[in-house]
């Protein structure tokens, strides 16, 4: 991940979206990152998201998305379909974890999220911590993680952000 | 300033005097744990990394419990990943399917005592702070980083506390007093923080339940349930394990972000409404919802103890004809308990099915998955969309004896309507 802007389409979803909705425990016989993606949000509101959308859509939630399991397969599954970053008003804890572990941008900001329609356009700078709506051209601040955090993501996940110290 | 249990354990494990909320630390781990879907993604991450060794084959726990017996070939496989690991570096602790839920397992087997630092790879692991341990559920990322260097990353928790005062009515059980609190405080109530429980009520209730308790602070959205251990927690320990442990409390001057105190004798049994945890009613208001099966067992309430009460319930009855009601031991240990007690004589006589071991239908797994539109009263921790089946099906938690009823009369019951308080001691 680079300083670099992140502009996509909005697909917008609900409070408490837990790790059952984003990947039904059924396919959790598998580890396979492609075949989880295949399978993404289905038993969420969007159902058809994983066959509909497209790479780069953006994925907007309100509070407390992830909640529920521990299972990578979430964040995986949600990575692997080409989803570049997650904006919601809060994360569940072990989301949040995992998203930061394995490298997923996550962004939180609960005055965008309430600003920001399903189908808009957005753009997020993520090292400047700001969501742009473009339809109405506002920008809202995300909420600053701490530095040892962003580190992590930067890095692209906390095997690499380890790699030197994992490998010696 | 003082510190609580939760922070006191973390800055013994992190080599710091103290530590405050919203710290970062880096702390050493007593036990890393993983199961058959979360372990096979952290082993592949190893692998990948090339990392050949791991940072103490004793104190990582590798437990099949999720989808064994193997419900298919793909299960098959991802148990074959962790089996062939477990046998390759020499995993002391690695649990054969059928022995049990890890949580259940490690408590039981004397694998956690107090003042542990534990992480596990199910969101469940909070379950370890019924003995007050720190115990916290986290990804396969974080336990492959565990498995290889022993230590995890730990934002240091605001800490609420939670007081009980009161005696329980009868059939009100330790999950009756966290569908409360869930249902009070709401699913990220207690988002990134740790729950503490104390009082006189919890002080009352044995380890099994306190350990019903920790095991859904995640539920809140908590890092960590706990409770300061006691006397009781102290016998149940040191039957277990040889050794040596320290037990922290929470100081006199301990911040706080949040205390509640609640009457638990006002608390009815209590049932969680599809299709979130809070949403938690009296059972007395859902006595017209049918139901198409009933499940008692899981990580949560599947121990010997709440096999007693629902046998209490369902001996010399008959599971109503349109209910398929499941009971699942949450270990081996409480199934052969359960056996040698007759417990498991009166689940097959009153017409329920008992299946080895395993995770199985709490989410939705096997042994036991919903079709479209049918219901079910468990005793588990989830009632999400799609958690014990089909999207279009209904999950409500309850405690073992309201689910026990519940598959007598085929719909959601108070114990009371089943057995009256004379024919048995609860």
């Amino acid at each position: 991940m680079s300083g670099n802007v992140i502009r996509g389409k909005v697909w917008k979803f609900g409070d408490n979206v837990d790790t059952d909705q984003i990947i039904p425990a059924r396919y959790l016989n598998t580890s396979d990152p492609y075949e989880l993606a295949q399978h993404v949000m289905e038993d969420s509101e969007h159902p058809s998201f994983a066959k509909e959308h497209k790479k780069g859509d953006i994925i907007v939630a309100g509070r407390n998305f992830g909640s529920g399991s521990s299972r990578e397969h979430a964040p995986i599954a949600i990575k692997y379909a080409g989803v570049p970053v997650v904006i919601a008003k809060s994360f569940a804890r072990i989301f949040f974890r995992n998203a930061i572990n394995m490298g997923l941008p996550i962004v939180e900001s609960p005055e965008a999220v309430d600003k920001i329609n399903h189908g808009d356009e957005v753009e997020v700078d993520l090292e400047g911590g700001t969501i742009k709506i473009l339809r109405t051209g506002e920008v809202y601040k995300a909420t600053k993680f701490p530095k040892e955090l962003m580190d992590i993501l930067k890095a692209g996940g906390l095997m690499e952000y380890a790699r030197s110290r994992l490998c010696r | 300033m003082g510190m609580t249990i939760t922070e006191k354990i973390i800055a013994k494990h992190s080599g710091k005097k103290e530590v405050h909320p919203g710290d970062l630390v880096n702390a050493k781990v007593d036990l890393a744990m993983a199961n058959d879907v979360t372990a096979p993604l952290a082993i592949k991450l190893l692998e990948k990394y090339g990392i050949d060794k791991v940072f103490d084959p004793e104190r990582i726990a590798l437990v099949l419990s999720h989808f064994v017996p193997a419900k298919d070939i793909k299960s098959a496989e991802q148990a074959k990943i962790v089996r062939d690991f477990a046998k390759k570096y020499g995993i002391k602790h690695f649990f054969e399917e059928g022995e049990g839920i890890e949580h259940t397992l490690l408590p039981e087997r004397g694998l956690v005592v107090p003042g542990d630092l534990v992480v596990g790879a199910d969101s469940h692991t909070c379950t370890y702070g019924g003995l007050g341990a720190f115990s916290t559920g986290v990804g396969s990322t974080d336990i492959a980083y565990a498995m290889a260097t022993g230590e995890i990353w730990l934002r240091v928790p605001e800490s609420m506390k939670f007081i009980f005062y009161g005696s329980l009515k009868p059939w009100v059980s330790g999950k009756d007093l966290i569908l409360y609190t869930i249902g009070q405080i709401g699913v990220d109530g207690a988002l990134y923080r740790a729950m503490e429980f104390e009082g006189e009520t919890i002080s009352s209730l044995s380890i099994e339940q306190r350990l019903t308790i920790a095991n859904m602070a995640i539920e809140a959205g908590a890092k960590n349930g706990i409770i300061a251990p006691d006397e009781k927690t102290i016998e149940y320990v040191k039957v277990r394990t040889d050794r040596e442990f320290t037990i922290y409390k929470s100081d006199e001057d301990a911040e706080y972000v949040e205390i509640y105190e609640w009457d638990a004798s006002q608390i009815d049994p209590l049932v969680a409404k599809p299709y979130l945890p809070s949403n938690v009613v009296s059972v007395y208001e859902l006595s017209d919802v049918t139901i198409d099966q009933a499940f008692i067992g899981s990580c949560t309430n599947g121990r010997l103890e709440d096999l007693r009460i629902a046998a209490k319930i369902l001996k010399g009855k008959k599971v109503h004809p349109y209910v398929r009601c499941i009971v699942i031991p949450a270990s081996k240990d409480v199934y052969i308990k359960a056996m040698r007690e007759g417990l498991i004589d009166i689940f097959l006589e009153a017409g329920c099915v008992v299946s080895t071991s395993t995770c199985g239908p709490c989410l939705g797994g096997h042994m036991g998955v919903l079709a479209e539109g049918e219901r079910c009263i468990s005793t588990s921790n989830r009632n999400f969309p799609g958690r014990m089946g089909h999207p279009k099906s209904e999950a409500y938690l309850a405690n073992p004896a309201v689910v026990a009823a519940s598959a007598v009369l085929g719909r959601i019951a108070h114990p009371e309507e089943v057995v009256s308080l004379e024919e048995v001691t609860v």
